[in-house]
């Protein structure tokens, strides 16, 4: 398969500060990469740079077999790009937005007003389209700045945070309308900080901090480099532990850990729910008292403390407010 | 190609400027509302203490000065606009979209003309109210605005390049203030620069606001039959504010063009 984008050694300075140290990505045509990677890593550096938006002090780039440097005019006519903060202008109407942007692509009158009306409707910003944009929510600025994106209909997207500010409902449609575009044979390059958004897009994941390439592979590869699934237990008493501890390793593929503060152990496993109930079993006969056990695979959030020692603030604040995403756990403290 | 293309691409985003004008009309209400009242102040308050000399009256001597005021501070709205593109975001979308790299500042500089085209039409029409007159034939009247609308034009494209440099469109609009309020008060628009301390006066004789001025005034007939100050840029007042729009255009117009590539927004 051919790169679409296509970046060798990026490095983008600001004073002493080394937004991007020598990055280096590929996205093969007709696949989505997803970015990731904690606050001020680069990612937006990195598109920014991409999209011939801001220049970089080295390495270079192709996109869509131009380059971003001497080719920059051709590179823009085969991309769209939505950025982290909403390109749109306020005085306009929704549908004037659209318009504008596809005359400007070349569209002509009446291609650019056919478009226009046509993703307003994808968007369901078919009732705002005659507004002007400053009444609009945050959300719907959002929705707009990617329909924005996608007028020409481009080969390569780069969509920086597209679903920052998006409420649930919003968010899962934004994900069907990138699954369907992506599924059509665009070629995507997406950042993000939620963990869930990453592993149901992306084909490759790209983890970066410090400007950066920190790890690379797809969600499941990432997570299995993390370790696979452990069972954890919190005891209801201290003395307990101990006895839990030995319930444990009977069934452990490896050392048992014990935190004896917040009396929780952890083990890990090989077999699934199958495990997790030989392990209640144990428990149970052995008269533990238990608050919480859970069996716990790794999602992307451990991937990303792992390899980055930053907690994904956002990425776990989302978790939460979906109980029962990746793990079985209930009641977890966080 | 790319010249079609830069026109093109300009009278899209100069049509986007003037629907922004008529979302927020208090934007043109502010800049026609202070030339009026620059006009009647001058006029009733000044005006009866102020001899401009032979048989000029004094509003007719006024009215091509705040003409001439009015365009140079109507600039600002190019440099205040290109700045709050940048500040809102809205260039980076131009930025990605395959257009001409100087279509949004030919859109820019050609929605700010029209807009002037209109506030000159208000303010004649108020000159008019308070005597101010034509005394000249068509032709001379027609160059008279024609040459205040190149000055305005060319004012644009200096101030473009002010707010594609600072980071905010009030910055503009304060440091406007400071540099405009000298540089149209330090010339002929007022008062007869006869009486000037030597060195302002040599600064005003020179002074492009002046030349303007100057000219407008031999063109509207309204000079009361007083020869300019013998000095070449006012003896040769319209060629010498010729000189200076060409000259403020071929500058201003590649540097801005080459600040826009560079400017990142954030
Ligand atoms: N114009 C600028 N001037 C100075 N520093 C900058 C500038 N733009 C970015 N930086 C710095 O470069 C680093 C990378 O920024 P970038 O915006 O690419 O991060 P990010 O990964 O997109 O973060 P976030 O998740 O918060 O959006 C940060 O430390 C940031 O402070
Ligand atoms: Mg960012």
């Amino acid at each position: 398969m051919v790169d679409v984008i296509q970046a060798r050694g990026l490095v983008k300075t600001y004073g002493k500060l080394r937004a991007l140290d020598g990055l280096d990505l590929a996205v093969p045509e007709g696949t989505v990469l997803g970015l990731l990677g904690p606050n001020g890593a680069g990612k937006t550096t990195a598109v920014r740079i991409l999209t011939t938006l801001l220049t970089a002090d080295g390495g270079s780039a192709q996109v869509a077999g131009y380059d971003i440097g001497s080719q920059a005019s051709k590179v823009r006519s085969h991309i769209g790009v939505s950025g982290q903060y909403a390109a749109v202008d306020e005085y306009l109407t929704g549908f004037e937005n659209l318009d504008m942007v596809g005359r400007l692509y070349g569209l002509g009158a009446k291609a650019a007003r056919a478009r226009a009306t046509e993703l307003l409707g994808r968007f369901s910003l078919e009732d705002a389209g005659d507004r002007p944009v400053k009444t609009y929510s945050g959300g719907m600025r959002r929705r707009l700045d990617l329909a924005g994106a996608l007028v020409a209909s481009p080969p390569v997207l780069f969509l920086d945070e597209p679903t920052t500010g998006l409420d649930p409902r919003s968010r899962i449609d934004m994900w069907e309308v990138i699954a369907e575009l992506v599924s059509g044979g665009t070629t995507l390059l997406l950042t993000t900080q939620y963990l869930e958004e990453a592993d149901r897009l992306a084909d490759d994941i790209l983890v970066i901090d410090h400007g950066r390439a920190i790890a690379q592979g797809t969600a499941d590869e990432l997570k299995a480099q993390v370790g696979g699934e452990r069972v954890e237990v919190v005891v209801s008493s201290r003395e307990d532990l101990d006895a839990a501890r030995s319930v444990l390793a009977e069934v452990a593929i490896g050392a048992v850990q014990v935190d004896d503060h917040t009396r929780r152990l952890t083990a890990p496993v090989r077999g699934g729910a199958e495990v997790l109930m030989q392990a209640l079993r144990g428990i149970d006969a052995a008269g533990i008292g238990v608050l919480d056990i859970a069996l716990r695979r790794p999602t992307l959030d451990d991937v990303f403390l792992s390899l980055t020692g930053h907690a994904a603030e956002d990425a776990i604040v989302e978790a939460e407010a979906k109980p029962g995403a990746a793990t079985v756990k209930a009641g977890d403290p966080a | 190609m790319t010249a079609t293309k830069a026109l093109v691409d300009g009278a899209i985003v100069a049509k986007r400027n003037l629907i922004k004008i008529k979302r927020v009309p208090d934007l043109l209400v502010f800049s026609t509302m202070s030339p009026i009242m620059f006009i009647l102040l001058f006029a009733y308050v000044f005006g009866s203490a102020i001899s401009p000399g032979g048989h000029a009256n004094y509003r007719e001597f006024l009215i091509p000065g705040i003409f001439a005021q009015t365009v140079i501070f109507g600039s600002t709205i190019t440099g205040a606009g290109m700045a709050d593109d940048i500040q809102k975001g809205i260039i980076d979308r131009f930025r990605s979209l395959p257009m001409s790299r100087s279509a949004v500042l030919v859109g820019r500089t050609t929605s700010d003309l029209l807009n002037n085209v209109l506030v000159v039409v208000i303010m004649s029409v108020t000159g008019l109210i308070i005597g101010w007159r034509i005394r000249t034939g068509f032709v001379d009247a027609a160059v008279g605005f024609l040459l205040l609308l190149a000055f305005a034009y060319a004012m644009s494209w200096v101030m473009a390049l002010v707010g594609l440099i600072v980071p905010s469109p009030e910055v503009v609009n304060n440091a406007s203030f400071m540099l405009i309020f000298p540089f149209t008060f330090i010339a002929n628009t007022f008062v007869p620069t006869n009486n000037f301390p030597a060195v302002l006066k040599a600064i005003a004789n020179w002074n492009p606001v002046s030349s303007v001025t100057q000219a407008e005034r031999e063109l509207f007939g309204n000079t009361g039959g007083v020869p300019p100050i013998h000095t070449w840029p006012l003896e040769h007042a319209k060629v010498y504010t010729l000189l200076w729009c060409i000259f403020l255009v071929a500058v201003f117009v590649p540097l801005s063009v080459r600040q826009y590539r560079r400017a990142a927004s954030r």
